[in-house]
């Protein structure tokens, strides 16, 4: 009985939702639209989504994905969100993604803009490969570096130990206690945003942003000497033309110039 | 204690007990507590939460707790807390708090057991109390009147309690939840060391060399104390071992050097294991010389049964039990011995088939000899050891047999210290005393127990199960400082401390609290009062004690902050003071007694369980409850049992009919010897409800303004609780003291707190014993102190022989819990806790961010049991038992991993009720419950 009102409510939201898509497609309220185009940067798309410039290109706003979320996790953009309306996206502090194995939101994606071949691994979906984000420890209001026994976020991951692990350090002040602080292993951790759920303070110290806004980014052009595995990123290098203020101009001109700097 | 020496104490306490623990008395936080800081005031206090003790400070603004910190100057945490003790600050203001008495009426405005819970005032309420009280005293005697107690009460609450209980109605039938948790562990230290309570501390963690954690998860259930043993390993990562002992990985697996995944119920086995690798494979490893001096050898019956019904019980005979209950309840009548048992059960005459039949046996032991012990141990090969006890069916059987025999090598490692820890996965046990007994002995044979760094330590799940359950005596058997109520000396002991008359107490004390569920249903008990407790969720088969309460004949009252389930199935509710809006007391696994001041009034009309117990107490007169008084059953000569009348002494002490119990136990001349002073410390600055009334102006148990007691009660209850135990290695230091320092460990003799007990260096009364020996050890423990003689199968020689001085090494074999799996019921369900939730929830499920981080239980299996059981991640799964079944969502990743055939599912969420699938049997020698295995099956909901 609950279960089925909860069905036609969300039903109602999502027909609401997609009438408005399709106004807001028919241009009217395109001003607005182009606003929400760049605070869309910082959302967390589901699963399998393609990159925020080809996901808004591909997705039809259907609701389809919405539809297939067993946890209400996913929720399709409306008006005055300021976020490009119409379509899905998830909040993991309100509902995070719980990582359903059979990730049912994606193969339901008419168009693709949720890939299934970004999360299929030897023809099985493995919902350990989907990458929405990547989550962020602020370490100063994060507890477990204050020396509480707290690790909530740990404990929560569905990949313990593997997006988040424990790093063990004495807690020299007491002299008798450690500080277990949760670290992320950004390569590992999906974006499920189950951490940011569990955190316990007011407002939470680990948060998942899309990995494009988290994560900096080494270039390919140096690799860990002591890291086999950092051989992989040699694959993408290649060399590169630089160019900085001193080397902009070509070297003959840079050479045919007066040389009364250098002795005057 | 002479009162020269008490006043020498109340002195010099303070300051030399700081000089021992090596630090200064904390003179600005005790500036910081007695003036207001600007808008804000700081005070000490214990968390409200586990048994380790952390201590805190709480901020008070405006009369409300604002904020808590850890307290700097507090040794167990040194400014640290988990995430349960961060929220100490927001426990106590729920929305939905209690605030005033509530009673199920009908609409005539009379009470009406299947009536609606209105507001009533606290005079009907104790009217209510009283009548129903009388009615059940009347129907079966003080056995009629029975007291859920608690490992949560402070100190004074549980001492007033058990004074009302015990000295007033003559009812033992009050018992703690602290049955649940860690009675198998008090039996093991009476019967080993003849008085209850840890020979160490928590500074073993610091001295030690290896760590073994056995059906303990110490990461998630005692977090700092975790923590310690994290920097320990960090200190000496080469030297410092971690060992996991448990049916299922879990956090305490994250530190581990090795983790020990085994089959339910065969740490019996494991250590029966050790033992042999020491007594055969390593003789030279035992340390006769201690061993010799200190220790005698000792068996028991094995066809105990399993503390189930039995078949001659009213509710069994009755039909309240179905077919499929039977199955399992039959065990307790007749067993027949299995392939996996028959082994270990061969030295004592059985073998595979044998129909065992099961007898009460109590707490029975006599002495043997070393050899008898020898072939006792001779079962436990490597071999068959592995065999039975192998948890993970995927584990290669050689792996897993290298890693016992490291096990071993760590314990016999010569020089290597060893500090092995245990909570519910050795107490919730149906043999839980007896694996209990066998930790030490391992201990023992090496003499590697109560020194520095070294012994076998049972660890508390609760604040207060040792300081109040135990060390004031809130159970059944029990009386202060470990006297029980069956010795006639006990009784006279406390009959004239109390005042009361020689003969009120009554000896008989077995109401614990299975009992107490089961007399209930037996239609017994007409009137139980639930205190600081979730009797109805935290009991196994659950089902049978809320129909029970629910449907039969009787009037069941809970005093709680928050309506649990316990409140929902009872006919009136108290509300009650929560944990800082009272004066109180708390004492942790280490033996320290930490103790703190009413913070806060109370929300609403809310009121402290001491304050319920002493209203209640005006209501009874010397010609109420001191009369002559029935009994259950017949003296040996046939007559039947009763209480004596013993209301001509109490004339002759100048009591008459009328005197009431309030005035005899609560309010009499030496109570009033202790003032109220508002002036000094402790009190100054600092509310206190009981003593003065406050400025709520709560209309009371007499429908006037209750205006206090006009004497300090809290310190009144304190010291004469201590007392009993001053002079007989339970002493305390004085009320006064406590306020000034962060906690002492028991005994504090001469301003000293103990460390490390039954050693001649550390223990004042140890070295007494030794002076002329120079042992180095007297485990001076009176009970149980003198055994007959016999061998495995019995008593040979009745002659009783003393062991003065000495502990027990016992024989105890491994055998199989009452239910395991099998076709029908396949799976193993073992039930416990999650670090971010407290007992039933009712305090930490109110916390917004515990709620939000863990808002449901859920069944933790395998990924492979959860495919062949057609179960997806997060889908909804059936639990189902003989007993009843739980809906739950699956849960194969995250924090527990179980092998397979196994489900963990966490019991602190009212909505995934869980102990209607567990199972009500006990160790039948503790009678504390087995919450960790039953059969069960898994199928999608």
């Amino acid at each position: 009985m609950k279960e089925n009102e909860q069905n036609t409510r969300r039903d109602f939201i999502l027909d609401m939702v997609r009438a408005t898509g399709i106004a807001a497609l028919g241009g009217f309220m395109w001003s607005a639209y182009v606003d929400e185009v760049t605070a869309s940067t910082l959302l967390l798309r589901p699963p399998a989504a393609l990159k925020e410039e080809d996901f808004l290109r591909t997705c039809i706003k259907c609701g389809l994905c919405v539809e297939a979320c067993p946890y209400d996790t996913l929720m399709l953009a409306t008006a005055g969100d300021n976020k490009p309306i119409g379509t899905p996206y998830f909040v993991p502090r309100d509902i995070p993604c719980y990582m359903c194995p059979d990730i049912p939101c994606v193969p339901v994606c008419p168009t693709g803009a949720l890939d299934e071949s970004s999360v299929t691994k030897d023809s099985i979906l493995d919902v350990n490969t989907i990458d929405m984000g990547v989550a962020v420890i602020d370490d100063n209001s994060c507890i477990s570096f204050w020396g509480i026994q707290c690790d909530a976020c740990y404990r929560a991951c569905p990949l313990l130990g593997e997006a988040i692990a424990i790093k063990y350090e004495k807690n020299d002040r007491t002299g008798k206690h450690a500080f277990l602080k949760p670290v992320v292993v950004n390569d590992v951790c999906t974006g499920c945003g189950m951490c940011e759920k569990a955190c316990v303070t007011e407002k939470a110290a680990i948060f998942v942003l899309p990995r494009e806004v988290a994560e900096g980014r080494a270039g390919n052009y140096y690799i860990k000497g002591w890291d086999k595995e950092d051989e992989k990123r040699l694959e993408n290098a290649s060399s590169i033309k630089t160019t900085t203020e001193i080397s902009k101009r070509s070297a003959m001109d840079s050479l045919n110039d007066g040389l009364e700097d250098l002795y005057e | 204690m002479s009162l020269s020496r008490r006043e020498f104490l109340k002195s010099s306490a303070a300051a030399s007990a700081a000089a021992t623990m090596g630090m200064a008395v904390p003179a600005e936080l005790e500036a910081a507590a007695s003036k207001a800081e600007k808008e804000w005031r700081w005070d000490k206090a214990a968390c409200r939460f586990c048994g380790t003790g952390c201590g805190i400070m709480m901020a008070t603004k405006n009369g409300k707790i604002v904020a808590v910190k850890g307290d700097p100057a507090a040794p167990v945490n040194r400014g640290l807390n988990c995430i349960k003790g961060y929220f100490n600050a927001k426990i106590m203001y729920g929305a939905d708090r209690l605030t005033q008495p509530l009673l199920r009426v009908g609409s005539d405005g009379k009470f009406d057991k299947h009536g609606k819970f209105v507001a009533i005032s606290w005079k009907r309420a104790f009217d209510e109390m009283e009548i129903h009280i009388k009615k059940a005293l009347k129907h079966a005697g003080p056995e009629g009147v029975g007291v859920f107690a608690s490992g949560q009460y402070t100190v004074m609450e549980g001492y007033a309690a058990q004074k009302m209980m015990k000295g007033g109605f003559r009812s033992n039938a009050i018992d703690p939840n602290a049955r649940h948790c860690m009675a198998s562990a008090v039996v093991g230290f009476y019967q080993t060391f003849g008085i209850d309570e840890p020979s160490g501390c928590y500074d073993d963690i610091e001295l030690t060399d290896t760590i073994v954690s056995w059906g303990s998860n110490m990461a998630e259930m005692h977090p700092i104390l975790w923590s310690r043993v994290t920097d320990r390993k960090l200190s000496d990562p080469k030297r410092v071992k971690v060992i996991n002992m448990s049916t299922y990985t879990h956090r305490t697996s994250d530190l581990a050097d090795i983790e020990i995944i085994f089959s339910p119920n065969t740490d019996l086995a494991l250590w029966n294991y050790i033992a042999r690798e020491i007594v055969y494979n390593n003789p030279e490893s035992i340390d006769w010389d201690f061993v010799k001096k200190h220790i005698v050898f000792a068996a028991s019956p094995v066809n105990i049964g399993y503390g189930m019904r039995r078949d001659n019980e009213k509710s069994i005979k009755g039909g309240k039990y179905t077919d499929l209950e039977m199955e399992t309840v039959s065990q307790e009548m007749k067993h027949t011995v299995s392939a996996k048992e028959a082994p270990a059960l061969k030295p004592y005459g059985y073998k595979e088939g044998d129909v065992m039949v099961n007898k009460p046996a109590g707490l029975k032991h006599w002495e043997i000899d070393f050899a008898e012990y020898k072939k006792f141990l001779d079962p436990y090969t490597l071999d068959y050891v592995a065999n039975i006890s192998k948890g993970d069916p995927d584990e290669d059987i050689n792996e897993y047999k290298k890693k016992l025999k490291e096990l071993a090598d760590l314990y016999i490692e010569k020089g290597r210290k060893v500090v092995s820890f245990w909570t519910m996965g050795m107490n919730q046990h149906t043999r839980g005393t007896w694996v209990n007994t066998l930790a030490y002995n391992v201990h023992f044979l090496l003499n590697k127990q109560a020194k520095p760094g070294y012994g076998a330590f049972s660890l508390t799940g609760q604040p207060s199960a040792c300081g109040t359950a135990r060390e004031v005596g809130t159970f059944c058997h029990r009386l202060p400082a470990d006297m029980m109520v069956k010795n006639p000396k006990h009784r006279k002991i406390v009959e004239n401390r109390w005042k009361i008359p020689e003969g009120t107490l009554n000896p008989v004390g077995n109401q614990h609290i299975m009992k107490i569920h089961r007399d209930i249903e037996d239609g017994v008990i007409k009137f139980a009062w639930v205190n600081v407790c979730n009797p109805y969720q935290d009991t196994a088969s659950a089902t049978h004690w809320i129909k029970a309460a629910r449907e039969m004949d009787n009037f069941i009252v809970t005093s709680d902050g928050y309506p649990g389930i316990s409140a929902k199935v009872s006919d009136l509710i108290l509300p009650s003071a929560m944990i800082y809006e009272k004066w109180g007391a708390y004492g942790n696994a280490e033996r320290r007694t930490q103790h703190w001041r009413q913070q806060v009034i109370p929300v609403g009309d809310s009121m402290s369980d001491t304050w319920q117990w002493v209203e209640l107490s005006k209501r009874f007169t010397v010609g109420d409850v001191w009369g002559a008084q029935a009994l259950r059953g017949k003296n040996k000569d046939g007559s039947k049992k009763s209480l004596p009348d013993v209301r001509k002494k109490a004339y002759a002490m100048g009591y008459n009919d009328d005197t009431t119990m309030y005035e005899i136990l609560f309010a009499n001349k030496e109570a009033k010897s202790y003032k109220i002073d508002m002036n000094a410390f402790p009190q100054k600055g600092f509310d206190n409800s009981e003593c003065n009334g406050d400025s709520r102006n709560v209309v009371g148990s007499e429908g006037t303004v209750f205006t206090g007691y006009g004497f300090m009660i809290h310190e009144y209850l304190f010291e004469e609780y201590a007392s009993f135990g001053r002079g007989h290695a339970h002493d305390l230091a004085d009320f006064t003291t406590y306020h000034r320092v962060r906690g002492l460990k028991w005994p504090v003799v001469d301003g000293k707190e103990t460390q490390w007990r039954f050693n001649s260096m550390y223990d004042p009364y140890a070295a007494k014993e030794t002076k002329k020996s120079g042992n180095s050890h007297a485990f001076y423990g009176g009970l149980a102190k003198a055994l007959t003689q016999g061998d495995l199968m019995g008593i040979k020689d009745k002659k009783k022989k003393g062991l003065k001085n000495k502990a027990k090494i016992f024989a105890r074999p491994y055998m199989d819990p009452p239910e395991m799996p099998d076709k029908k019921y396949d799976t193993w369900l073992c039930t416990g806790r999650v670090l971010e939730h407290w007992h039933s929830g009712t305090m930490t499920m109110r916390v917004p961010e515990l709620y939000r981080a863990v808002p449901e239980a859920l069944c933790y299996m395998h990924p492979a049991d959860a495919k062949a059981k057609d179960l997806k991640q997060g889908a909804l799964c059936w639990v189902e038992s003989r007993r009843g079944k739980v809906k739950a969502r699956v849960e194969t990743r995250g924090r527990n991993r179980t092998p397979k055939g196994l489900v963990f599912v966490p019991w602190f969420d009212e909505k995934i009720f869980i102990n209607k699938v567990c199972a009500d049997y006990t160790c039948p020698q503790s009678k504390q419950t087995d919450f960790k295995k039953c059969a069960v099956r898994i199928y999608p909901a």
